[in-house]
């Protein structure tokens, strides 16, 4: 018995820890946030070197073969740094492919998605809260694409959508970078200056569907899920330590606000409500790489959970950042900011709370 | 990541069902009394290693090597059993294994068999009216007349929040014997007999109506020299071996599931708008966002024991100082909801069978005393006030709090 991570996984976190320290300090990322661009395609590229664009894409295919597991530790890290790259919708592009695809379709996209030269995104959502596939109304005829997904990530870059269409199926789409016949796309004006949006139009545009069951596509958002969840881990455990290294460091009545403790006390229940569920994403991820029973729940339920903590803890870090916390130029709203994507991408936690009930028979 | 157990545990498991087969008694076995039942049950137990497992066997323990898995696969097969285990009273749970890291021999062999058979049973007397959280302020003293090896401590003072003591033969606790060192230098930890003039106890009653704890009052109460454990001055770090199992007997994170499977059933049986409560979408959420916290309790505890197994305790002693405050707080939190559920019910007061702490007694008047109790823990062991000092001093390394210097 080992629940725990292993000495690869440890240093699969640590080389991503130190790329993420020496190629997107919080300079860096201030830039790319006050930019807006939402992207960096130098950080992009080196995370292509280090494997990481093919994580979960079979070795014959160029990847790295790896689990749910070892791609939600990778968001952890990437949530904690706020690394503005679609890490994450990247992933679930290539899971798509490689759980719902045949191999024709395999071989035809997963090579240049594991090696980072094309990007991948998904487009899922259409109106407020139909994220799940039984509410999917874009339809797939004939091989042509019709109707209209909001909150796509990164789509401007992206070579290539996975796109949620009527009965819950997925179908895959080519996007060309001097424009696709049948696609329209314009900024959604995202919270998350790390992670940008866009609302893409589908007038025509030609598709392949994947063929995979509905169990594959649920099993496809529920690693979503897993890595929302731990990426609002990474986020919350950053939203921490900046308070702690504030608290420690601001003074006030000639004394480090750190030694009050009404301070202290709110920095060690921010902590008490975020650390002990690292075990939750851990065993979410470990439960749907074994394909257990429990698998879509926990998914469900460390979504829920662990994005509204994030959310919570950004709360707190501002209050306790005081004036300056509600400051553009204060680092907080970054990752505040983060935990705001993390709560509503794939569904909000009520949404997950209430699948949570359905699930256990309630 | 694997959370199979290996063949060694697997079969350790089937052996333990195996012997579980064994219980509830039957035939002659079946017609004594349900204490003597225990008794002999509890010894077969300890016999074939199972219960008291790491206490050698020459004290009366299982006599088996260290291992967290298997104590784990124990906890986890009696309690589905329903079989009487190793018993959470503080002798055997709290005093046995400190007797076993600080006591002497001798102590050792005087003190932990019977202990674990029942035969002497404990309380534990650490805070005092006026040393509640500043527990190394504690003043009520015992003197040395006579030599170390033949002489008596004479002690005088008071204890309070001492349960069990009206039905304890001796008292395990914390006295000042050095009035000239240091607040924490001063400490001794000794073993004292109840049974004697010098001491009186008085039942303090709870806000539940029932009377768990009690004030022990000592003039010129006596004990042996030999009755300390450790040297002179080093009570408070025996003490602290004490409060770890004490910490841990609190985070039991089976009996936080057990508790919201009764809160689930008691969803599904009240009604909101004529309907049960469990189709109201707002009692469903809060279902939801409650088992999240007892997952997270959990499974946060599994890689604990985990991380235990493979001595890499290191590397989770963030959570692990968080489990007492974590697992009170979501209890807390179970409760405010299922008294929410219980409506007007909640005007009830708890009758005499409800008032076993938490023995989830049936009905709704069980759940009033369950809610209220809730914040019982919550107080015990290092109150969460206390708690949240430790996280951020010693997890977060944030500075020390002032302390006014006298």
């Amino acid at each position: 018995m080992h629940f725990g991570l292993s000495e690869e996984q440890e240093l699969l976190q640590e080389t991503l820890r130190g790329f993420a320290e020496s190629e997107c300090p919080p300079q860096r990322l201030r830039e790319i946030f006050d930019a807006g661009s939402g992207h960096d395609d130098a950080l992009w590229r080196g995370l292509a070197e280090m494997g990481l664009t093919g994580l979960t894409v079979p070795d014959s295919l160029g990847g790295a073969g790896l689990e749910v597991l070892e791609l939600a530790l990778a968001c952890e890290i990437a949530g904690a740094a706020a690394l503005p790259v679609p890490l994450l919708e990247h992933a679930l592009a290539c899971l798509a492919i490689d759980r719902c695809g045949d191999d024709a379709q395999r071989k035809r996209w997963l090579p240049d998605l594991a090696s980072g030269v094309r990007i991948g995104t998904v487009a899922i959502a259409e109106s407020a809260d139909d994220w799940q596939p039984e509410s999917w109304a874009t339809r797939l005829e004939a091989g042509r694409l019709r109707g209209a997904k909001r909150y796509v990530p990164h789509l401007e870059r992206a070579g290539l959508a996975v796109v949620g269409v009527t009965g819950g199926g997925l179908a895959v789409l080519e996007l060309d970078a001097a424009g696709t016949p049948g696609v329209r796309f314009e900024p959604a004006e995202g919270i998350d200056r790390t992670r940008n949006l866009w609302q893409l139009e589908l007038d025509g545009a030609e598709a392949a569907p994947l063929a995979g069951e509905p169990t594959a596509v649920q099993r496809v958002l529920d690693a979503g899920l897993v890595c929302l969840a731990a990426d609002a881990f990474g986020a919350a455990t950053r939203l921490i330590q900046l308070s702690v290294d504030y608290a420690k460091d601001r003074r006030q009545f000639g004394l480090p606000i750190a030694q009050f403790q009404a301070v202290k006390h709110q920095l060690a229940r921010m902590g008490t409500e975020v650390e002990p569920t690292r075990a939750l994403y851990w065993y979410a991820a470990h439960a749907l790489d074994r394909g257990q029973d429990d698998a879509r729940r926990h998914a469900a339920m460390c979504k829920a959970h662990l994005t509204e903590k994030a959310v919570e803890t950004a709360r707190s870090a501002v209050e306790l950042h005081g004036g300056l916390g509600f400051t553009w130029e204060c680092d907080v709203q970054m990752w505040f900011k983060r935990a705001m994507f993390d709560r509503a991408f794939l569904g909000t936690p009520e949404l997950h709370r209430e699948r949570m009930a359905e699930l256990a028979g309630w | 990541m694997d959370l199979r157990y290996d063949e060694e545990h697997e079969r350790f498991r089937g052996e333990v069902r195996e012997f579980l087969k064994g219980w509830p008694l039957q035939d002659d076995e079946a017609a004594l009394s349900e204490t003597e039942q225990i008794e002999l049950f509890r010894s077969r137990a300890i016999e074939r290693g199972y219960v008291y497992r790491d206490i050698p066997a020459e004290y009366g323990g299982g006599g088996q090597e260290p291992d967290v898995l298997k104590d784990h696969i124990v906890r986890e097969e009696f309690s589905r059993a329903g079989a009487p285990g190793s018993s959470y009273l503080q002798g055997p749970a709290m005093l046995a294994p400190t007797l076993i890291e600080f006591g002497s021999e001798a102590q050792r062999r005087r003190f932990v068999p019977p202990t674990l058979r029942e035969e002497i049973r404990w309380c534990q007397g650490y805070s005092e009216p006026g040393s509640g959280s500043d527990l190394a302020s504690l003043q009520c003293s015992a003197v040395l007349e006579g030599g170390e090896s033949d002489g008596e401590w004479v002690i005088n003072g008071q204890k309070i929040w001492t349960s069990n003591a009206q039905e304890a033969d001796w008292l395990f606790g914390l006295f000042r014997t050095e009035p000239d060192a240091t607040k924490h230098k001063g400490i001794s930890y000794l073993l004292v007999p109840l049974d004697q003039p010098g001491i009186e106890i008085r039942p303090l009653r709870q806000m539940t109506g029932g009377e768990d704890f009690n004030e022990v009052f000592f003039e010129n109460a006596r004990t042996a020299a030999d009755c300390i454990v450790g040297q002179r001055g080093q009570g408070w770090q025996v003490s602290r071996a004490t409060l770890k199992h004490e910490r841990n007997l609190i985070a039991n994170p089976n009996l936080m599931r057990e508790h919201f499977d009764d809160l689930v059933e008691l969803a599904r049986r009240v009604l909101r708008n004529g309907r049960p409560a469990i189709e109201d979408p707002g009692v469903r959420q809060r279902l939801a966002e409650i088992e999240c916290h007892v997952r997270t309790n959990e499974t946060s505890n599994l890689r604990q024991l985990s991380a235990a197994h493979r001595g890499e305790e290191l590397k989770c002693m963030l959570p692990m100082m968080m489990n007492k405050l974590y697992s009170t707080d979501s209890m807390q939190r179970l409760m405010k909801l299922a008294y929410e559920l219980l409506g007007s019910d909640g005007l009830l007061a708890p009758r005499e069978a409800d008032l076993a702490g938490y023995a989830r007694g049936e009905g709704p008047t069980g759940w009033v005393e369950q809610w209220i109790f809730s914040l019982g823990p919550a107080i015990a062991g290092g109150a969460t006030n206390i708690q949240l000092n430790i996280i951020g001093e010693r997890g977060y390394g944030l500075p020390r709090d002032l302390r006014p210097t006298s």
